[in-house]
């Protein structure tokens, strides 16, 4: 599955996008577990969130597999 | 009533202000950020913003549109500067109208607060030693 990337993370991931297998019909939590494991800086950041068709997603949702999933690195804005 | 940009090019106070103003309301409020030329003791030569569009744009009307809800606002103006900036640079515009001065004080502090905390903008800072993305390292 393709996911996007924004800020630190888009440097985490060598562009704009990643690729994970298998994510669709698994949780949040499951990506964040996979990103992790994939590509270890992620687990240095302060923290990260993930977002499901341009909302905020908890990690108890069920991603699908066509959703539009992008990894949030913590903002600074303003 | 609410205005949201996310734009490349300079934010003007002067748009965000004829936006607010309206005959009912006695206080208009703003606060602008600007991009200042010292962090945590490191001098900073320029700053890039990345953003995620579609949804930065969708949670700061969400922000203002709370902060009109919660503080009983007539209007809220919030832009935000997308791309590089320059010191002295206008990196964020909050404007609020409302009947009497408090609620325009507190509400356009809420937004600029929630703005921090939630919107998909982050924020590239250039030094002398390096680039760093602001926030996202312990």
């Amino acid at each position: 599955m393709k996911i996007a990337c924004f800020g630190i993370a888009r440097e985490i991931a060598g562009g704009p996008y990643l690729q994970l297998p298998d994510v669709a019909g698994r949780t949040v939590a499951d990506l964040k577990r996979e990103l992790i494991a994939a590509h270890p800086a992620f687990g240095e950041l302060v923290s990260f969130a993930v977002a499901r068709n341009e909302a905020y997603a908890g990690d108890d949702e069920i991603i699908r597999a066509d959703d539009e999933v992008v990894i949030i690195p913590p903002v600074s804005g303003g | 009533m609410i205005d949201i940009a996310l734009r490349n090019t300079p934010l003007e106070l002067t748009e965000c202000a004829r936006f607010v103003a309206h005959p009912s309301c006695g206080g208009l409020c703003f606060f602008v950020g600007t991009i200042r030329d010292l962090n945590l003791g490191e001098s900073v030569t320029h700053l890039a913003f990345d953003a995620y569009d579609g949804m930065a744009l969708k949670e700061m009307r969400k922000i203002a549109e709370r902060a009109r809800e919660q503080f009983g606002l007539h209007a809220v103006a919030l832009h935000h500067r997308k791309g590089s900036l320059a010191i002295g640079d206008t990196a964020v515009i909050v404007a609020v109208s409302s009947v009497h001065r408090a609620p325009a004080f507190a509400g356009c502090a809420f937004v600029i607060d929630e703005l921090k905390k939630t919107v998909p903008i982050w924020k590239k800072e250039f030094r002398a030693d390096g680039s760093h993305w602001l926030n996202a390292r312990p």
